[in-house]
């Protein structure tokens, strides 16, 4: 593993006006990692992410992308730098086509050909997508939007994925291939992928490593083999 | 047939007991206070037959029995649209411009002045379209720029004699900027917030227009605006150019077909440009487009000020047309108009806001003759219209640009 990481937070605080949903957090994440960030709801997950990205102001503390802060980088300048976020909820854009929300992952791209390289890309990844590509976003199912969801920030051509709860509302069948998909996008293009998830089970035998977060603070950071097999994690997250 | 009629025989009774309770005061109260019940029986016992009848034939028609009737005219009509959706977009372009510019001379003076005014209110209405359909951003106060427009031609000509020509595009600036003063600090408000503030601002430069004596000459207006001047040569003493002045409503009905194509063309170019695209995501999804690399502050802002230069240049030629303006013509009402002429026409199709302008400013026209039912009419039309086709005249169709890629 590299020395330096390709992602940190220091310190961060965050959150919505009086309510502090980020109490000093600090997190390393090194190139080619898979991290997850595990969590009940309302610990800060989507928080942490939507503070990397700029979305939730930062209060305190600095985030480091590449060894420089991005704290005073505007979200939309973080695409073309390689950092990209899926964001919860998917998030697609519902009345334009399926390939109109690629071509959008791919805003600040100007080299054409490339584009269209990297859309027929993603429509290897996800076949289901190639064959509904004039089909408006909003009538995909659930687990056709999430591949869309990705496959629109792989446009972006990040070097860090954020994923914010891919699982949500899906199939176990659907999370399964959604997570091959992500494990196959971390070890052939070399992303590194920081993964927020309450199915804790999941994430974690994804993982390479992960942090605990609870209300707002990180509690736990270990190998995510060594979490899976904490007790005290496999009472309160896994259900035994 | 009498399962169809069990459906909704209760609906059909309560909504008829309703008109009859809503018509006898409009109708049975007299201003002497006196009451009468004779006149509202009958009027409601007319339409009550009227609407039986109509109600016996949906009835035969949702039953099927008039099956061996429509089936060949939906099947005809089908066949239509498909040999118009094959025919190339040219030849269809072509005849309705060859159409439009005979206009003027196959009609008299009233409909080229109808004429004029749905031209210049298809420029307000794309103008709109880029703020509204595209980017999705609810503007009530778009008649606004289209006074700063007006009013920029008028004040630089009537005070300071400068010409049509160059107060064109300095109208079209001036609206610009007014847009962007405002969108400014607003845009980062979205929706409800939005609507709300624009609406302030239109209010805000009409009431400046209004009260601003020295500049504006307030509510008396500004009178005495130059027509449209264009260099004409002239053989007399050699070559020489004079100034021919544009009287005629003809000729002044080119300059607004011709600013209304351009726009078009213009607002087609938007889009289905990189731009365009920007605005849609915008509209889907904010958040989302800014976490792709859409600067979406700068968009909104660009859409906004997009939207009062179109606006702009149909003031300047507004008031080149009247000769005269005043704050009257930028009222809230306006605002209203032209947003319900989009979302009538169809929220994001082009053709859709033409045909919805044409309605909307042909209708009231047409149902002259109505006299004080005339609004009725139209609001009732407009009612009709959004039950049966809520998604516009013509709804947006999804792009071509895929189809040539792929």
């Amino acid at each position: 593993m590299s020395a330096q990481p390709i992602l940190e937070l220091k310190n961060v605080h965050s959150g919505y006006g009086s309510i502090k949903a980020l109490r000093d957090v600090s997190l390393k994440i090194y190139p080619g990692e898979v991290v997850a960030i595990i969590g009940a709801n309302g610990a800060g997950k989507s928080t942490t992410l939507m503070t990397i990205c700029g979305i939730v102001p930062l209060e305190k503390g600095d985030v480091f992308y590449n060894g420089v802060s991005v704290k005073n980088i505007a979200p939309e300048k973080l695409p073309p730098l390689g950092l990209c976020q899926v964001p919860e909820g998917r998030r697609i854009f519902p009345r334009l086509t399926v390939e109109e929300n690629l071509i959008l992952g791919a805003f600040y791209r100007n080299d054409k050909p490339e584009i269209q390289r990297d859309i027929e890309h993603v429509y290897s990844l996800f076949p289901v997508l190639g064959e509904r590509n004039r089909q408006k976003g909003g009538t995909l199912s659930g687990g056709e939007q999430q591949m869309l969801a990705i496959g629109r920030a792989l446009m972006t051509k990040p070097k860090v994925l954020l994923l914010d709860e891919p699982s949500l509302g899906l199939a176990p069948i659907i999370i399964h291939q959604i997570f091959d998909i992500i494990a196959d996008i971390n070890k052939n293009q070399g992303t590194t992928i920081l993964l927020v998830e309450q199915n804790a089970n999941l994430a974690l035998q994804a993982a390479t490593r992960g942090y605990v977060l609870e209300t707002g603070q990180i509690t736990l950071e270990d190998k995510a083999s060594s979490l899976l097999h904490n007790p005290e994690i496999r009472k309160a997250y896994l259900g035994e | 047939m009498i399962q169809e009629f069990k459906k909704i025989w209760k609906q059909y009774a309560i909504a008829m007991l309703w008109l009859l309770g809503l018509l006898w005061p409009l109708l049975g109260i007299h201003p002497d206070g006196t009451l009468s019940f004779k006149q509202t029986i009958t009027v409601w016992l007319y339409i009550l037959s009227g609407t039986f009848i109509c109600f016996i034939i949906y009835i035969i028609n949702s039953s099927g029995n008039f099956k061996f009737f429509t089936k060949p005219i939906v099947n005809t009509s089908q066949k239509l649209s498909e040999m118009v959706q094959n025919m190339p977009s040219w030849i269809w372009k072509s005849a309705l411009l060859i159409g439009a510019v005979i206009y003027p001379i196959l009609t008299g003076r009233y409909p080229t002045d109808v004429a004029i005014n749905v031209l210049l209110y298809i420029c307000l209405g794309l103008g709109l379209y880029v703020v509204a359909g595209l980017a999705g951003m609810l503007d009530l106060g778009h008649i606004a720029f289209y006074g700063v427009g007006a009013y920029t031609y008028a004040i630089l000509n009537v005070k300071y004699g400068v010409g049509f020509w160059v107060c064109f595009p300095l109208a079209g600036l001036s609206a610009c900027i007014a847009g962007c003063i405002v969108g400014y600090p607003t845009l980062r408000m979205r929706g409800d917030y939005l609507a709300i503030v624009t609406l302030g601002f239109g209010e805000i430069v009409r009431i400046i227009l209004n009260n601003w004596m020295s500049l504006t000459n307030g509510p008396n207006g500004i009178l005495g605006v130059k027509t449209i001047g264009i260099l004409r040569p002239v053989m007399e003493n050699g070559l020489t150019f004079e100034i021919f002045w544009v009287k005629k409503l003809e000729i002044f009905y080119y300059f607004a077909l011709v600013l209304a194509i351009l726009t078009i063309i213009a607002v087609t170019r938007i889009n289905f440009s990189r731009i365009g695209r920007a605005l849609e995501a915008i509209r889907e999804d904010e958040t989302a487009a800014e976490l792709m690399g859409v600067n979406t502050f700068y968009y909104k802002l660009l859409a906004y000020a997009m939207g009062a230069v179109f606006a702009g240049f149909a003031g300047a030629l507004f008031a080149a047309r009247m000769k005269f303006v005043s704050p009257e013509s930028f009222t809230f009402l306006e605002s209203v108009m032209v947003l319900s002429m989009v979302v009538l026409g169809g929220m994001s199709s082009i053709p859709g806001i033409i045909l919805g302008v044409i309605a909307l400013i042909v209708l009231p026209e047409v149902f002259r003759e109505l006299e004080s039912y005339r609004m009725l009419v139209f609001g009732l039309t407009m009612i009709i219209m959004m039950l049966f086709r809520p998604s516009g005249l013509i709804a947006a169709k999804r792009k071509k640009m895929m189809e040539n890629k792929s």
